[in-house]
């Protein structure tokens, strides 16, 4: 008995240990990343930093607003187009679907997931860019082609999550509404939607974050030109390829610069985590 | 039941212990010497050769040579870059670093030792289906400028140019921004690549691509176009009329000792050079 003792106290502590160690991770990673990043942009001061278009690291002007913009907007292109997909896969997997073809369909969405990003970017420098080149103009490289790239990675988190959420409503919500005498697409669009709006919501901004922070396929297939681009058409640069891109060589200042992009990025990434955690609570209270 | 939770318990304690004993043994085991050379001149241990992306893959043959013919070495050839390369001979985690530029004046301030390894001349590349088969540096200037936006305006055919760029801070760029843009920048609309595979990936697949690329790695797949006249080949920047070339430089904190200097005599060496030309850069000491 004494001797079982002994062991669970072990067992606890070594566990304590293991949490403990990727609590210490995060925090000095986090610490790490504002050490490094906060001296450049209280020298450069916060609004040039964040707004001034003009990116030449090697010339002392460290401007990231045009990366900003490019990031918002080649994520904001992607989801336009893959959120109403996705949420609509979500509900023919989860409600309309045989439960064959909606298990053939989550081990398809579920490939999707697994594919490495850097391949995303090949298949998307190889087919989508010179499509785009030879039928819509431009150098191909471009926020479109980030945008369907973008989109289809990020297909994944939003069917999975919205599947869930709408699996997740009782079945009597449905029965009532059927009983009612709705129709079946009636039931789904005024019933089942709204009731699993927020878990919905969260599949959303977990799929922004996806895309805000995804880095190698965007890097392949935006040309990474460090200018606002101007159509859908031209190229552009996201935060997250710029620290790729130039980590490399930079030295000083330069370093300091990609260290800080990397900070607003952080910043970008709590904020949403934020969003997500709220959205969940909402979805809670109000009884799911 | 109860034996079985035990078991279990017992598992789990085991793995654990044996998990962090792994990883003391990890900590504990600390990195072998670097550079030692045995007393009746045998080379043994191990260097760091770190720097320029552009150094990389002849370090990699040069460093694969070397250990073939003395074995019980070990010659590590790491990426990261040109400034990285003086970093990290600097804060000694490299033994020695490679620069595809020439020391920048604050670098050359750390009393660093310079042995020019090779010369690279960088080609200015254009899709093989261009008609455009030379160019005079102002002309190349402009174009990078973004004054020129047309392949009409310098004898192609009416298309717009796709002006490709590298990274800041890349050593290729720095070299071609000395070489050909003087104090000018280059324009902010280029297409920016972090790699010359990646650049040329873009110039094979984009009819109207221009961009720049190491000598070394140019095949029939782009076309390097003529500067001024003259053609991009080895004869013609050992000569010095081919004016986009740079030097390819293994640097040392120190005066080099030990495997590091029996490295370096060997890169520089006619075996070493004769690996350096049939790699595609140009050698100083040897055709």
């Amino acid at each position: 008995m004494k001797k079982n003792k002994l062991s669970e106290g072990l067992v606890e502590i070594l566990l304590r240990i293991s949490a403990g160690a990727s609590v210490l991770a995060i925090i000095i990673i986090t610490v790490f990343i504002f050490y490094k990043g906060i001296p450049l942009i209280a020298k450069v001061g916060i609004i040039d930093f964040l707004f001034n278009l003009k990116w030449v690291p090697t010339n002392g002007s460290f401007g990231i607003g045009a990366m900003v913009i490019g990031s918002l907007a080649v994520t904001f292109c992607s989801l336009v187009w893959s959120v109403p997909l996705g949420i609509m896969t979500a509900i023919l997997m989860a409600e309309i679907a045989p439960p064959k073809l909606a298990d053939v369909l989550a081990r398809f969405v579920e490939l999707l997931a697994g594919i490495p990003s850097v391949v995303y970017g090949f298949f998307g420098l190889i087919v989508i860019v010179p499509f785009i080149r030879n039928h819509l103009g431009g150098v191909g490289l471009s926020v479109l082609a980030g945008a369907i790239v973008l989109g289809i990675m990020i297909l994944p988190t939003i069917i999975n999550i919205s599947r869930d959420a709408i699996l997740a409503i009782p079945k009597e919500y449905k029965e009532n509404s059927l009983a009612l005498g709705a129709t079946h697409y009636q039931s789904i669009f005024r019933v089942i939607l709204p009731a699993a709006s927020s878990g919905i919501i969260t599949a959303i901004v977990l799929g922004l974050g996806r895309a805000i922070g995804e880095t190698m396929a965007v890097l392949m297939v935006t040309g990474n030109a460090a200018v606002l681009p101007d159509s859908l058409l031209a190229p552009v640069r996201t935060m997250t390829s710029n620290i790729v891109l130039e980590m490399g060589y930079a030295a000083g200042d330069h370093q300091a610069a990609l260290f800080a992009t990397g900070t607003v990025l952080f910043i970008f990434i709590v904020i949403l985590n934020l969003a997500v955690s709220i959205s969940m609570k909402a979805g809670t209270e109000n009884g799911n | 039941m109860f034996n079985r939770k035990k078991y279990f318990h017992y598992f789990i304690l085991g793995s654990l212990l044996f998990m962090s004993l792994a990883v003391i043994g990890c900590g504990g085991s600390e990195k072998k010497d670097t550079a030692n050379q045995g007393q009746s001149g045998e080379l043994s241990g191990s260097i760091t050769i770190a720097g320029s992306t552009s150094v990389q893959p002849f370090s990699e043959v040069l460093a694969e040579e070397f250990m073939t013919k003395y074995p019980g070495t070990e010659v590590n050839v790491q990426g990261g870059g040109s400034s990285q390369g003086v970093t990290a001979v600097v804060s000694k985690t490299a033994d020695i670093g490679s620069v595809s530029r020439e020391l920048k004046e604050e670098e050359k301030a750390e009393n660093l030792k310079e042995y020019t390894l090779a010369l690279d001349g960088i080609a200015i590349a254009v899709n093989p289906a261009n008609k455009v088969e030379g160019l005079t540096l102002e002309q190349l200037k402009n174009i990078y400028l973004g004054n020129i936006t047309n392949w009409s305006e310098v004898g192609g055919s009416d298309a717009d140019i796709t002006l490709v760029n590298r990274e800041a801070g890349s050593g290729t760029r720095g070299a071609f921004e000395e070489l050909v843009m003087g104090e000018d920048t280059i324009s902010d609309k280029a297409i920016v690549q972090n790699s010359t595979g990646a650049v040329k990936t873009i110039i094979e697949s984009d009819k109207n691509a221009i961009g720049y690329i190491s000598l070394a790695v140019t095949d029939d797949k782009v076309k390097a176009v003529k500067i001024e006249g003259i053609e991009a080949t080895a004869d013609n920047i050992i000569s010095g009329q081919y004016k986009i070339a740079r030097p390819f430089i293994y640097i040392t904190a120190e005066e080099p000792r030990g495997l590091a200097k029996a490295f370096i005599d060997y890169a520089l060496s006619d075996e070493g050079q004769a690996i350096v030309v049939e790699e595609g850069a140009i050698s100083k000491t040897l055709k």
